[in-house]
């Protein structure tokens, strides 16, 4: 009751015009930027900063809150209609949403986006009122042997994702895992890959990799099609959900909070992981397992809704324990301490103003970006009507701007068009390009987590086994695996029960 | 309308990018020190320490007059080696400087990189900041004395944790204490996070048997009591905090991370006596003195040879730490 109350008094202090006002700038820019590929919350916060000085905390964090959520937004709009992923996190979003606006669904691919948002927003939220103090000592619990199962059960999942061919999926994964170990070993300063080159060592950015393999990969593969197709525009649908849609992904747009905001809190977490999970459970439960890969509308609502509640998670460890948990929550601590303010356990005591305006002001951010996207959505899907050349020059600038943007470094453009031409490669020869992104993404933190543990452990195999989330989670992922196996043995007894008894 | 909408984007996107700069505009006031078209090199991303102490001094020397229109720029990797690399090649531009620390000393040469701080110009050191050695609220370990007997016993089996990969502060801290306790450094079993941040849960969840940080990521874990201070590297006792340096504790180790301002090689007698004026203007003013106090750095001001003095020393103290590791 207690927590309601402070949150009240939170809509008070986020409903006034100035706060709203920033919100209201938060969230368009957020939009923005995640529409953008490469230019992440993350970076826009931190550059936001030093203009932010001046401004109160409240509204300052307020905007940055609204930057935060309205990028997880943003970010799924490119993957949908143009395959070019703007966030990590909207990866997914590509792989059931792109054919939908292919076949002229995408209003509707990114309408279930906005409200999958929307409500895992708002579900992640409310968790966070209710759950913080619980979830920030669930968060503590966990270890490295833990995140470390955690990636097993993710990368078993993922190969239910690796399309009809296992070997070109698996293929397509080992070069994103290859991609992953450019760079620095995280636990020796040990150079890899990165042929005596500095710029490499840092290895090679997910949003490189991502806009690689995606936008210019498919802007080479249209450019060589384009004489032999019409260069005609792609058809632009209805523009709203119907009811069959609304159906179908109700219950995807309340399972995915669930998947994500645990995953939100977690060290090790972030949005990406849920967005796969969420993309596997939804196949698994859906009744249309046929449209699979051709656009499924639940493959969109679950992983965005999964991806905005993650949000929510975020801001749990952040506030709670001062525990960022992404590089967006990161640079939030620090603009935190830049305002004297000390994110951590006495936070919500001490500054039960800030901390509760800024929950509320996830609900009217929320809220706002509902009303801002949903209408957008038919407008966006116009876009496609841009004829193809004209269509993907833009990607093409996009793309280039987004890769020059993360490091400022002239050799990620060369890196750039360097995985553009294997994500034709790929194209050309059938390989899911997926497989690859999600690769680079998990390797570095499978690995990262598995010699941290064993290290902690000092070397002992047993120090992977000895706590009982990770032995839970190797079960789940023995059963997982052993399943097909199980139900065969399980229909053969049952069948020679059968036989005996007739 | 098909048109209007990306070109929106192209404009809020712009306004992201050159919002900051365009906002920050001195108020023009002719005192001497005035650099035009001076640029702040961060070799971190956005967002890290060197990157808030460049643009909280660029921010501060405007507001106080001294130059307008400072640009802070990123250009990150290897630790800050990537950033060193351009630094010492801009010979002779008197128009950059670089936000810098003990951690780009530490990648320098665990990078091997073939430029190292000696090729650039000292200008000043900024802020200090001593490491704190921290264990869990319900950690057997009640003082700093407990903690480094068992060390000594089992070194394997009792992980450090701390902040910066190796060669970085919170990787020199603890091995500095190791080789002050009689454990060869070798022997530490040292973990690397990502940053004090993602340290922590590892600390309180005693995945690490105790960790090394900034005092400044801890501060308020501490005084909650969710983190037990056992002891801080510097050689003074933290302000504000109860608990005993190393020295005191009877090991014989004098560590603070700190951060300061290097610029190219090759400046001419007044352009290095410009640069350095202005850094001198800078931690004089009343705005600087406010920013030292809400971001809780301590001053630790020194200029010219005596910071190229330290520099040196700073180098050769990572050096010998690196050698015994054998990186």
């Amino acid at each position: 009751m207690n927590a309601f109350n402070s949150l009240m008094d939170g809509f008070g202090t986020a409903l006034t015009p100035v706060n709203l006002l920033w919100a209201a700038v938060g969230v368009l820019l957020g939009t923005a930027i995640g529409v953008l590929p490469g230019i992440g919350p993350a970076m826009a916060v931190a550059l936001l900063l030093p203009v932010t000085y001046g401004l109160e905390p409240t509204g300052a964090f307020i905007m940055f809150a609204g930057i935060y959520y309205g990028a997880m937004f943003g970010g799924s709009t490119t993957s949908i209609l143009l395959n070019t992923p703007g966030e990590s996190a909207a990866v997914v979003a590509a792989m059931e949403g792109n054919p939908m606006a292919k076949s002229g669904r995408g209003a509707q691919a990114l309408a279930a986006a906005a409200i999958g948002h929307f409500a895992g927003g708002i579900i992640g939220t409310i968790l966070l009122v209710a759950l913080a103090p619980t979830v920030a000592d669930l968060a503590v619990d966990l270890g490295a042997p833990d995140y470390f199962a955690i990636m097993v059960l993710a990368f078993i999942a993922v190969t239910s994702v690796l399309g009809s061919s296992r070997v070109r999926g698996l293929a397509s994964l080992l070069i994103g895992l290859t991609l992953g170990l450019v760079g620095l070993d995280q636990m020796t300063g040990q150079q890899r890959l990165t042929f005596g080159s500095l710029q490499l060592a840092d290895g090679i950015d997910v949003v490189i990799v991502a806009v690689g393999l995606f936008a210019i990969g498919e802007a080479l593969w249209v450019a060589a099609h384009l004489r032999r197709t019409s260069g005609e525009a792609i058809p632009v649908g209805r523009p709203w959900l119907g009811k069959a849609d609304v159906k179908r992904t109700w219950k995807s747009w309340l399972r995915g909070p669930f998947i994500g905001f645990p995953f939100g809190a977690i060290p090790a977490g972030g949005a990406e992981i849920p967005t796969f999970l969420s993309y596997v459970t939804e196949k698994r439960l859906s009744k249309h397992k046929d449209e699979w890969g051709k656009g499924a509308i639940e493959g969109v609502a679950g992983p965005e809704s999964a991806s905005s509640a993650s949000a929510a998670g975020t801001l749990v460890s952040m506030l709670t324990l001062g525990l960022p948990t992404t590089a967006v929550a990161a640079v939030m601590l620090a603009a935190f301490q830049q305002y004297g303010i000390q994110p951590g356990p006495l936070l919500f005591e001490r500054e039960p103003d800030l901390v509760w305006g800024l929950i509320a002001s996830l609900f009217v951010g929320m809220v706002l970006l509902l009303a801002l996207n949903l209408p957008l959505a038919p407008v966006w899907a116009k876009l496609l009507r841009i004829p193809r050349p004209y269509l993907y020059a833009g990607i093409l600038f996009f793309a280039a701007v987004g890769a020059y943007a993360v490091g400022g470094e002239a050799l990620d453009l060369v890196i750039l068009l360097i995985i553009g031409l294997i994500g034709f490669g790929m194209r050309r020869y059938g390989l899911p390009v997926l497989p690859a992104v999600i690769g680079v993404i998990l390797g570095p933190n499978a690995e990262q987590q598995l010699r941290r543990a064993l290290q902690i452990s000092d070397g002992s195999v047993s120090g992977l086994v000895d706590t009982p989330f990770s032995i839970t989670v190797y079960a789940v992922i023995a059963l997982i695996v052993l399943w097909p196996l199980l139900r065969k043995l399980l229909v053969r007894g049952r069948r020679s029960d059968a036989d005996v008894k007739a | 309308m098909r048109l209007r909408t990306p070109l929106a984007l192209l404009g809020a996107a712009l306004l992201v990018l050159a919002g900051p700069p365009l906002l920050s505009t001195g108020s023009g006031a002719e005192t001497g020190t005035q650099i035009p078209g001076l640029r702040f090199m961060v070799p971190n991303t956005p967002g890290g320490g060197y990157d808030i102490t460049a643009r909280t001094a660029a921010k501060n020397a405007e507001d106080a007059g001294l130059t307008h229109n400072i640009e802070v720029f990123n250009l990150p990797g290897a630790g800050g080696t990537v950033g060193l690399s351009r630094l010492v090649g801009e010979h002779g531009n008197g128009k950059l400087a670089m936000s810098m620390g003990l951690g780009v000393v530490g990648a320098a040469r665990s990078n091997d990189s073939p430029k190292t701080l000696a090729d650039t110009t000292p200008i000043a050191r900024l802020t200090e900041e001593p490491d704190v050695v921290v264990v869990a609220k319900d950690s057997p370990y009640k003082n700093i004395k407990q903690l480094i007997t068992a060390w000594k016993k089992n070194p394997g089996k009792l992980p450090v944790g701390g902040g910066s990969s190796p060669g970085g502060p919170d990787h020199l801290a603890p091995m500095l204490m190791a080789r002050a306790a009689g454990i060869a450094p070798k022997k530490v079993n040292y973990v690397p996070f990502d940053g004090g941040g993602e340290l922590l849960a590892s600390i309180l969840g005693k995945k690490v048997a105790f960790g090394v940080s900034g005092v400044g990521e801890y501060l308020d874990q501490i005084k909650s009591g969710e983190l037990r201070l056992l002891a801080t590297t510097g050689p003074k006792r933290a302000k504000g905090l109860d608990g005993p340096t190393l020295k005191e504790s009877g090991y014989d180790v004098d560590f603070t991370n700190w951060r300061g301002v290097v610029a190219p090689p090759g400046l001419s007698d007044a352009e290095r006596k410009k640069l350095t004026g202005l850094v001198t203007k800078l931690h004089d003013s009343p705005q600087w003195r406010e920013s030292l106090k809400t971001n809780g750095w301590d001053d630790a001001f020194l200029t010219g040879d005596k910071f190229g003095d330290f520099l040196a020393e700073q180098d050769k103290s990572v050096v010998s730490v690196l050698k015994e590791l054998g990186l």
